[in-house]
């Protein structure tokens, strides 16, 4: 019941390789390491969820967060690597829609 | 009618800490019970949710952190849980009318946090909130849920834009 952040950079792109879990316990974890990445301008942040196992909406709050930080601040965020499970929750609450998601899904088959 | 065989309880401190400790304990009742994977997923999200809300919600900062209790009936036919804190309620009315997903709303419109009972409503088959004295969730999920129709999934349409 954890969560690995793993962080590599070239030039202005960051990827954040996550492993574990991301719900309430976590959660900071991940704000503390993304925040102020998406804060700098022009910084392109790709965050890879294949090793996801377990998020809840505390998790899909902290990419909201991240989202507007994106915005607001002229950086970009993508995620990738959804499993099915992860890819699920972004669906049902509509955040597919607003996030930058790349296709490609890995994870268990149905 | 079916009546419980079987109730587990759990008392925990209301800290994020304890969050997935809950989560894995229903986790293994749930699979206990023969639900399927990924029914077993929806439970675990559901119970973490309620629980986070009593973490965050329930108890200021100040005032040391209370305890949320978690029980859980087991019935041949379904799971029940609930979930319950002594602190100050929340208006249930009002959270309910902003329960939806994000569709159509622009990014600045987003919240942060509120996606918990959402998603709680929308994972479990039934859910009942009361707020009369601190908040119980009450949230349930059937096994073979072809089999029970009459309990379908209420869940209300996305707000128009």
């Amino acid at each position: 019941m954890n969560l690995q952040i793993n962080q590599d950079q070239i030039n202005e792109t960051y990827e954040l390789k996550l492993t574990g879990e991301v719900d309430a316990y976590t959660a900071p974890k991940l704000k503390e390491v993304m925040l102020p990445l998406t804060d700098k301008e022009g910084n392109i942040v790709i965050v890879d969820l294949s090793g996801i196992e377990y998020m809840d909406s505390t998790g899909l709050g902290i990419f909201v967060g991240a989202l507007k930080s994106s915005k607001a601040n002229n950086s970009s965020l993508k995620l990738r690597g959804m499993t099915e499970r992860v890819k699920r929750i972004f669906e049902i609450t509509g955040l597919t829609e607003v996030m930058d998601i790349e296709s490609g899904v890995k994870g268990e088959a149905l | 009618m079916r009546t419980a065989s079987d109730y587990i309880e759990m008392k925990v401190p209301a800290k994020p800490d304890y969050v997935g400790v809950v989560r894995l304990t229903i986790s293994g009742l749930a699979n206990r019970m023969g639900f399927a994977f990924d029914e077993i997923e929806d439970i675990k999200i559901a119970v973490s949710e309620a629980v986070t809300n009593v973490v965050n919600h329930a108890y200021t900062d100040t005032e040391e952190k209370g305890q949320v209790r978690i029980g859980c009936n087991i019935y041949d036919d379904r799971m029940e849980i609930t979930v319950v804190d002594q602190g100050k309620s929340f208006d249930v009315e009002s959270i309910s009318k902003n329960l939806g997903p994000v569709d159509g709303k622009s990014v600045d419109q987003l919240h942060e946090g509120g996606l918990g009972l959402f998603l709680i409503d929308t994972l479990m088959d039934k859910v009942e909130i009361s707020s009369e004295a601190g908040v119980v969730v009450m949230m349930t999920k059937y096994l073979h849920r072809d089999e029970v129709e009459e309990h379908v999934d209420r869940i209300s349409p996305a707000p128009s834009q």
